[in-house]
């Protein structure tokens, strides 16, 4: 086996027993994306100097027996969205093509402090909105398990790395399903903390009280070992939670026992891919015969979830985004013409330097929110949705007191061809349909691998906890990862 | 509910985005088909429910009142599309 | 004209709390740093950076919230009020609309000068916590140059005060406004330094008429750029005359024309018209997603008040009903502010007198620290040493009428009254000798002896003068005394 067909979790073993340098596995890495990525996009950037110098220091201080961090030595990738003062953070946008942020994001300190070796920025929809990685102002992403189909959302370059065997573990951020739906459509694992686990800080904003980072990788070991790596309190974020971190990786052996499993009534219902509703479906009779019951629960205001999402994600997006005026940072209009006597100069620099610097998607959520917000709609659509916001996490409280994880679907469908849902946005949205939820009521989720369809494409299981219970979700995953062999089940080449 | 092509161009002035004719005709009916979507919201009984802003509800979160070293002005302007070495520089801002 | 309308003023006043950072970020609040040297990418609103709330500002807030009378909720959020302009980077302001820290206070005033205006109490709407934005620097010249912005004030901490309706002339305005700087200023929560801009006040005016057709109302101005409390006054007077002018012309109503800002124009002594920025009616305000709420108790209220001290207006009584002072003292030494009535406090309970130490601060003190353009904090002869000064003179240690003369040497020389006594030569002329040096003067004077037997008394004040050329330390008034009834045994 070679060095990119392991987990994150032997690569790790190998670096600390000193069986691989450090070097080594970037180097490998690093030819695995010269070999793929200009098949697949994943990359908006790879700085291989920069990496494997990282790397060679590493080893470096690895060989005299210094201390080392977590990851030390472990190639991640990074979303695009995330400030590293290394590298510029672009988010895919023509708006922030050239800014190179001067302070490191949290979660990027954190890796740095881990001392992993920090292979390259990934591509994703512009400004992380989107589910098909389409959005990108720059390249397209493509799914390595078809290359005629996109791997999903926002966090595309993310998935499709790990899924190309370019990178063991990366980063992405999820609004609303952004890391489990491209985790789902690429064959991996990726999972969305509690709102609040991991910081915020340097993560360029799409919708605040949404928006939340986590790992993907090949398992879910994987996904535990990165997640206790970026998680925890920042005091430089408000919304960060105060609680300590459970070693994640200490406990994901051990089965869960008595375990309860949700199925939810409305999630299986009409526009299901048969295929998608059977792997499910199959997942959840392994849980069976693990020992779980299982009990069916209803989420009644669930149908209601992406309604509200679209109003509450764009509402903090067109405010979020206000900042992008050409001023202190980002795109500005450089043609102005002969100031119109009648007009304002600077509002038509302003004006100028957002639709240049905006793609067609970004403009819409913009336009949405701050329609949703504009005087006389703000109590029809934006106060509303808080209140149906509520509402959904109560469901979600009730049907914890039930059950420890909840079943489903992460997309109702398989990977979907490139240009197959662009022209068509409100299609588009109904893709998250079983992710957005989890965001609006701050809960974990994560999605595994849980079968194919018979096109060959791989199809995704999501669950779902109650908010903090990574280690409950984390150790319920991996029952299942290590009952079933989906997650080995690799690539052959690209088709 | 339907978006007009005029509350389009209200909202787009007040996002300050200069969309193009054919912006603006396909912004139209894709906002009037999402709002339209959005409109179910409506029939939900929402009456004794407070907003909830936040996903997870924290409050009291303060800093203490110390003072940390700034950027240097030039790492401040760096990213600035045009600045003097010392201030950002805009188009005149015609009255206040 | 002034007989025909009324006119009615509510102040919207922006303080500026005296932290050490800024309400979101740690960079300093300190005045007049080179520009754009104390940002970071938190102020500057770079993507990615997340704001986290100042305990001092909002403690400062509720500090003045309470001491301003106001009702504390037990819930209350921020929001983004949302507009574009070069120095408010992120695009938004992060202020609070709906549910504000305080709302429902006041503020007593009364009238300095007597006789203007009835004392009264002036409601406060509400007082709530808000972010400062950056300075836009124009060129005045010629409109055309760049602006240039700068942004080291952006994100320092301002709390918003904002007043009812409730006052009725220019001279209430400013009544209000110095009372209101007082008391921050006894609270420590601001410096109030209007040049620095720690201390900024809009008004909202207009006019009630009465007229055959019943009472009506004018179309509000918001009055601003005013950056003197003179300024505010004579804005509020040029503006009630505009409006009635105005009124006169074309008869509008409020509600017929929008509300207007118009700036003040110092020098020329007018409000002029301001472009008002684009779309700014609509704010579209949510909740802050990145900031949390803050939930407060009664108790942790009760607590705050607890600590407040005393405030101005109940200082004004205790000097006046508990030392005796006239109401028009007591307000002289309050209106000074905190530290002088420290100094007054610490003298006055020392020497135990309250009424002389009063005629001290309010004669000589104040003249002083005029004269040489200096603080209480500064000034030359502590508290303890002007009750030294004035025990001194009770004890008769020192005569009367040198202790002008040692406290200017006091302040002059920054000595203790030992030393001025000392090196004025003051001694005690003991009684006997007095007597000796009035008897020689007598016997030389005659014709003084013949007019005061003759019923005019005030002769003797031709030998104070002789007395004083003998021995300078002579009392003037026990002189007096004793020639007087020497005259009468003779």
């Amino acid at each position: 086996m070679s060095l990119t067909e392991q987990s994150a979790t032997e690569l790790l073993q190998l670096l600390n027993q000193g069986e691989i340098s450090s070097v080594e596995l970037t180097q490998s890495y690093l030819d695995q994306i010269e070999a793929k990525d200009s098949q697949i996009g994943a990359f908006l950037r790879i700085d291989a100097k920069a990496a494997l110098a990282r790397a060679a220091d590493i080893d470096t201080r690895r060989q005299s027996g210094k201390p080392l961090g977590k990851l030390a030595g472990l190639p991640v990738a990074v979303k695009d969205v995330l400030c590293d003062t290394e590298t510029k953070t672009t988010c895919a946008s023509r708006m922030l093509e050239n800014f190179r942020p001067p302070y490191d994001s949290t979660v990027v300190a954190k890796l740095k402090a881990a001392d992993a070796v920090l292979i390259g920025r990934t591509n994703m929809d512009e400004f992380a909105m989107g589910g098909s990685t389409e959005n990108s102002a720059f390249q397209i992403t493509r799914n390595p398990w078809d290359l005629e189909r996109a791997p999903g959302g926002s966090s595309g370059g993310a998935a499709a790395c790990v899924a190309g065997g370019m990178a063991p573990l990366s980063i992405g951020t999820d609004t609303g399903g952004s890391i489990r739906q491209p985790a789902g459509l690429c064959g991996v694992v990726g999972l969305k903390p509690t709102y609040g686990r991991v910081s915020r800080y340097g993560l360029v904003a799409f919708a605040s009280s949404l928006d939340q980072v986590g790992p993907l990788a090949n398992t879910t070991e994987d996904a535990a070992l990165l997640l206790e790596t970026i998680a925890g309190h920042d005091p430089l974020d408000s919304t960060s939670l105060d609680v300590p971190v459970p070693e994640y990786t200490a406990t994901i052996n051990r089965p869960l026992e008595g375990l309860r499993i949700g199925v939810v009534r409305e999630h299986f219902a009409t526009g299901l891919d048969p295929e998608v509703e059977s792997a499910v479906r199959d997942a959840i009779k392994v849980y069976e015969s693990l020992g779980a019951t299982v009990k069916e629960i209803s989420l009644p205001h669930s149908k209601y979830a992406v309604a509200t999402y679209y109003v509450i994600a764009p509402s903090e997006a067109s405010s979020n985004l206000a900042r992008y005026d050409g001023v202190h940072f980002g795109h500005r209009h450089s043609q102005l013409s002969v100031p119109d006597p009648t007009s304002n100069s600077l509002v038509e620099m302003y004006r100028c330097s957002r639709s240049e610097g905006f793609g067609p998607e970004v403009k819409r959520r913009i336009m949405l929110g701050a329609y949703a917000l504009s005087a006389g709609y703000y109590d029809a659509y934006y106060l509303k949705a808080l209140k149906v916001r509520r509402l959904i996490r109560q469901d979600f409280d009730t049907a914890f007191e039930q059950v420890d994880l909840i079943a489903s679907p992460v997309t109702a469908e398989p990977a979907f061809k490139i240009g197959q849902l662009a022209d068509d946005p409100l299609s588009m949205y109904l893709v998250d349909l079983y992710t957005v939820s989890a965001n609006l009521a701050g809960l974990p989720g994560v999605s595994l691998p849980c079968g194919f369809s018979s096109s060959g494409l791989p199809i995704g299981l999501q669950l779902q906890a109650k908010p903090l219970a990574e280690e409950t979700l984390l150790r319920g995953a991996h029952m299942y990862q290590k009952a079933t062999d989906w997650q080995s089940r690799k690539l052959d080449q690209l088709k | 509910m339907a978006i007009t092509r005029a509350d389009v161009e209200k909202v787009a002035r007040l996002a300050r985005l200069r969309l193009s004719e054919d912006e603006l005709t396909s912004l139209t009916n894709e906002l009037s088909q999402i709002v339209t979507y959005v409109d179910q919201l409506a029939e939900v009984d929402t009456d004794a429910v407070e907003p909830m802003t936040h996903a997870i509800e924290l409050h009291n979160v303060f800093a203490d009142d110390v003072v940390r070293p700034s950027l240097p002005r030039e790492q401040a302007l760096a990213n600035a599309p045009s600045h003097n070495d010392q201030a950002y520089l805009v188009p005149p801002v015609l009255g206040d | 004209m002034s007989d025909s309308y009324k006119t009615i003023i509510g102040l919207e006043v922006h303080v500026q709390l005296a932290t050490n950072s800024k309400l979101f970020c740690r960079c300093s609040t300190q005045f007049g740093a080179e520009p754009n040297t104390q940002t970071c990418p938190v102020c500057i609103g770079m993507p990615g950076s997340l704001p986290v709330m100042n305990r001092t500002a909002y403690q400062l807030a509720l500090k003045t919230a309470v001491a301003i009378n106001c009702e504390i909720p037990a819930f209350t959020k921020w929001d983004r009020k949302q507009y574009f302009y070069p120095d408010l980077p992120k695009g938004y302001q992060i202020s609070q609309f709906d549910l504000p820290m305080s709302a429902n206070g006041y503020l007593e005033i009364s009238d300095e000068k007597e006789g203007r205006f009835e004392p009264k109490r002036i409601g406060i709407t509400r007082a709530h916590l808000e972010d400062d934005a950056g300075k836009s620097i124009h060129d005045e010249v010629h409109g055309k140059a760049d602006s240039q912005i700068d942004l080291n004030r952006t994100g320092t901490p301002l709390l918003e005060i904002v007043s009812e309706p409730d006052l009725r002339s220019s001279a209430e305005a400013r009544a209000y406004l110095e009372e209101l700087k007082l008391l921050l200023e006894y609270i420590g929560v601001s410096d109030c330094n209007m040049q620095e801009g720690s201390l900024r006040c809009d008004a909202n005016v207009n006019l009630h008429l009465e007229t055959e057709n019943g009472k009506v109302a004018t179309p509000i101005v918001e009055i601003k750029n005013m950056n003197s409390f003179r300024a505010v006054e004579r804005a509020i007077d040029y503006e009630a005359e505009r409006q009635y002018r105005v009124w006169q012309e074309t008869g509008q109503r409020i509600g017929e024309a929008p509300k207007q800002t118009r700036g003040w124009d110092d020098a020329s002594g007018k409000t002029l018209p301001q472009r008002s920025k684009e779309e700014s009616s609509d704010y579209r305000y949510f909740p802050d997603p990145d900031l949390v709420p803050v939930l407060s108790t009664p108790e942790q209220v009760a607590e705050v008040r607890a600590a407040l001290g005393e405030l101005p207006a109940s200082c004004r009584s205790r000097l006046s009903a508990d030392h005796g002072l006239s109401p028009y003292d007591a307000n002289v030494l309050v209106n000074q502010g905190r530290a002088l009535l420290d100094y007054f406090f610490t003298t006055a309970k020392t020497c135990n007198d309250f009424k002389t130490t009063c005629n001290w601060v309010t004669q000589h003190v104040l003249r002083i620290l005029k004269e040489q353009e200096t603080t209480i904090e500064e000034f030359a002869v502590s508290a303890l040493q002007l009750a030294e000064l004035i025990t001194a003179t009770a004890d008769g240690q020192l005569p009367k009428s040198r202790s002008k003369d040692a406290f200017e040497m006091m302040c002059a020389e920054k000595i203790d009254v030992a030393t001025a006594i000392d090196r004025l030569g003051i001694e005690q002329v003991d009684e006997s000798a007095l007597v000796a040096l009035c008897q020689e003067l007598l016997a030389t004077n005659p014709k003084i002896v013949a007019d005061v037997q003759a019923g005019k008394q005030q002769a003797v004040g031709s030998l104070i003068g002789q007395a004083k050329k003998k021995n300078p330390n002579v009392d003037p008034g026990r002189f007096r005394e004793l020639c007087l009834e020497l005259v009468a045994k003779m």
